[in-house]
């Protein structure tokens, strides 16, 4: 059966629940109750504190079969993930799932347990490296389910995953739970991933490398939703945050699309005093923030908040007196991370505060301006950030569908090719982002509007941006790299995409 | 039609393919593709042949494509000729020029080269890079040399370690030979373009040389980096007042015509040619439509 943006989607999945097909962004209305944990004591005189977390893995009483959840605040210089599964499968636990806010490269020693039956399912955000090409290629008996930010915090609180055991690892702890971003071996800064598992999770786990005397406060994750506390060496790797996909860019091409992009948001009608933005942390979307701030500072005005992954742009910009707010699901870098615990209109957020459509309301829902990236975007405005040319999972759903769908104005950056590759294309891989949420693509080679937004064309027209449709750019991309021949798929479905209500938008089929 | 503007020449290595094939996105008036300096003695055939299909295949638009080639006293210059008219690029720009005699060499080539292939003859134009003191010297018979010389350019680098000296923020160095090449770029009615500001990530530094050398008179300047075109473009913009003024001066012409009046005054004041070409520049700078003309 095909669902609405005409991606072929399965009746039954295997090892998935019941299928609903996605059909518009806010058609899904949710039912039911939220989840919420079991009722727990702790007496006077009891001790949180654990000495390894074999011994936390033990007193949780984990299980064959049960669901654990870890945050990605560290991104690629994450160790607990790792250590935490090397002890359960040292411990003959077997068949559990995971279910991460996302992984990274950093995560490839989980093939071994994958192919061992420790690990037998997994929920994330997205996947890269060697483990998401061998999960592209059939590693996996079940399907991996990849959701957006807000769609993870939805899942959860809808009861959709179920945490059994959520192992946190938190920068500062004391002996009681009391969990902070920041620490002295380690820095996170926001832990909004994590605050939505600590919430919602039957058992939790905080992991820190620096025990400090009771009371860690005001603290993130604090001592009502912690049952155990672990001390070791070494959390992650801080500077690791901000390698690879956050950088201040020199790139003449990445500068370009950043100032079209820039003079698409001044020209909008919603462009004004106390307007609202996001940007992703790609190379362009990074620099947007660049130009905007002259234009603000030209004309006097201030954001009136900032919101998502916080970046150091963002940060100087507050700095500077053009951002009221940070609201911080994640901090993007160290800066942001270390500006957390030190501005004091930098607010730290969680994942359901940030973007999950189905509570009473979401930040992103007050979003004026986002501006997203893409590794291919197609004439329906559909993108993809999941699948490379290649066909391979290779990157994350993160906030895109989410602020997509909630920003007024949603802006794509991408240069036209890539390489020999090109991004515009007639129909993308995967689809992450339905192209009915995207309100513009800004390209080096011109700026196509979405026909549904006909009064954003309206105002940014005559004011010398190079503005075409977006076929024109499909075709100047095949003039240029000439059209790829298309992806060999196996019939079997190695994940599963959902949209942020929990439907499903599309599917990823087995690399051939 | 409207005069080309060369405010800008953007260099790009003629063995770097990425860098060919976007080149134009950027909105540089010109872009000249290196066979010369940039590219080692090993990558000389494999620049031009790149360089050669990449003009034949890349839709460059509007954009002007100069080609820097080898000098004719290296065993590549020949063959870069041949290519680059075959590939139909808009200008070939000889490195080192010292004498008229060195334009019309490559002259001779290029007509011959025309004439084989079956182009127009003299649709192949020419520019010559200046770098030395004897080429300073020559300027005005270099700029006379060919009806192909589209301008003439300054290279500063090799004529300043030639001069003994090295370059400096204020280019007292340089005005000798900047001087001359613009007196002679205008006594034969050519561009001149100025040399290169190769510290990229001065652009303080970068300003101050483009102010001058449109003080100074110049065209435009030679860039090697996208992010050097914003900058020029901003220095040569006119201002609002002095379009306006050019508008007045340019509405007074056409009036003065249409009533057969041959002497022209605005506000009092006598209009005259060179008034009226200066209002031209400026029109053209700010890329401004000039008033209609009314056709007879």
């Amino acid at each position: 059966m095909k669902n609405s943006i005409g991606r072929e989607i399965p009746e039954n999945i295997l090892g998935y629940r019941e299928v609903h097909k996605y059909s518009s962004p806010f058609d899904k209305k949710p039912l039911g109750r939220r989840a919420s944990p079991p009722l727990k004591q702790v007496k006077p005189d009891d001790s949180k504190l654990l000495s390894n977390i074999e011994e936390a893995i033990k007193k949780v009483g984990l299980k064959d079969g049960m669901t654990i959840s870890f945050h990605h605040h560290f991104r690629s210089g994450d160790y607990i993930l790792n250590m935490v599964i090397d002890t359960i499968g040292r411990m003959g636990i077997k068949n559990i799932t995971i279910a991460p806010s996302s992984l990274s490269n950093i995560h490839e020693p989980l093939i071994k347990h994958i192919e061992n039956g420790v690990i037998t399912g997994i929920h994330t955000s997205g996947v890269r490296g060697e483990l998401a090409n061998e999960i592209s290629k059939g590693l996996m008996e079940k399907p991996i389910v990849i959701r957006s930010h807000g769609g993870r915090a939805r899942a959860i609180e809808a009861g959709e995953i179920k945490i059994d055991v959520a192992f946190l690892g938190v920068p500062s702890c004391d002996e009681y739970g009391n969990a902070k971003g920041k620490g002295q071996k380690s820095m996170c800064g926001s832990l909004g991933y994590a605050i939505v598992d600590a919430k919602y999770a039957d058992a939790v786990v905080a992991i820190t490398d620096d025990l400090v005397p009771y009371p860690n406060i005001p603290a993130s994750i604090d001592q009502t939703s912690v049952d155990y506390v672990v001390e070791v060496d070494c959390l992650g790797d801080s500077n690791r945050i901000a390698s690879g996909a956050t950088r201040f860019t020199k790139n003449p091409k990445e500068l370009l699309i950043a100032e079209y992009a820039s003079r698409v948001i001044i020209n909008s009608q919603y462009f004004k005093n106390g307007f609202s933005f996001q940007t992703g942390s790609g190379g362009s979307s990074l620099a947007v923030t660049r130009f905007l701030k002259k234009e603000m500072n030209l004309r006097n005005y201030r954001a009136r908040f900032a919101l998502g992954g916080i970046t150091k742009p963002m940060v100087e910009m507050y700095e500077e007196g053009l951002i009221e707010n940070l609201i911080d699901v994640q901090s993007f870098d160290l800066v942001a991370a270390e500006s957390i615990s030190k501005n004091s209109n930098h607010y730290e957020i969680d994942a359901s505060q940030y973007a999950n459509p189905h509570n009473r309301g979401c930040f992103a829902n007050q979003l004026d301006v986002v501006v997203l990236s893409a590794l291919e975007i197609d004439k329906d405005f559909n993108v993809n950030v999941i699948t490379g040319s290649d066909g391979m999972i290779r990157g994350a759903s993160g906030g895109h569908s989410d602020t997509a769908a909630s920003a007024k104005l949603s802006i794509i950056v991408a240069p036209l090719v890539r390489g020999r590759i090109p991004t515009v294309v007639d129909r993308v891989n995967t689809v992450i982002t339905p192209g009915e949420t995207i309100d513009v693509l800004v390209t080096d080679r011109g700026i196509a509007v979405n026909p549904r937004r006909k009064d954003i064309l309206e105002s940014i027209k005559d004011k010398g941006l190079p503005i075409v449709s977006i076929e024109t750019l499909k075709e100047s991309a095949e003039k240029i790299v000439g059209k790829p021949k298309s992806i060999e798929y196996e019939d079997r479905t190695v994940a599963v995409v959902e949209y942020r209500d929990g439907s499903i938008e599309d599917v990823i089929k087995q690399i051939k | 039609m409207k005069k080309k503007l060369r405010r800008t020449m953007m260099y790009v290595p003629g063995n770097n393919p990425g860098m060919l094939s976007d080149a134009h996105i950027y909105g540089a008036d010109s872009l000249m593709f290196d066979l010369e300096d940039s590219i080692s003695l090993k990558e000389k055939d494999s620049a031009r042949l790149l360089v050669y299909n990449a003009v034949k295949t890349i839709d460059y638009g509007d954009v002007e494509i100069v080609v820097r080639i080898n000098g004719l006293d290296t065993p590549f210059g020949r063959n870069d000729i041949e290519a680059m008219v075959r590939a139909g690029v808009h200008v070939i720009r000889l490195p080192k020029t010292e004498t008229a005699e060195d334009v019309r060499k490559v002259e001779k080539i290029i007509e011959e080269i025309e004439k084989k292939i079956g182009r127009p003859i003299g649709s192949t134009k020419m520019m010559g890079a200046i770098e030395s003191p004897l080429g300073v010297i020559n300027a005005v018979e270099i700029a006379k040399a060919s009806s192909r010389l589209i301008g003439i350019a300054i290279g500063a680098e090799d004529f300043v370690t030639n001069m003994k000296t090295k370059r400096s923020p204020e280019g007292i160095e340089l005005l000798y030979a900047r001087s001359q090449l613009l007196i002679a770029a205008r006594a034969a009615g050519i561009c001149a373009l100025d040399t290169v500001y190769s510290d990229v990530e001065n652009e303080e530094g970068f300003r101050k040389e483009v102010q001058l050398i449109k003080q100074l008179g110049f065209d435009g300047k030679s860039i090697i980096n996208p992010r050097q075109i914003a900058p020029v473009y901003e220095i040569y913009a006119p201002t609002e007042e002095e379009i306006n003024e050019a508008l007045k001066v340019m509405s007074a012409i056409r009036e003065a015509e249409k009533k057969g009046l041959g002497v022209v005054s605005l506000n009092g004041k006598m209009i005259d040619k060179p008034i009226v070409e200066r209002a031209e520049r400026i029109l053209e700078l700010g890329n401004i439509a000039l008033p209609e003309k009314e056709e007879e």
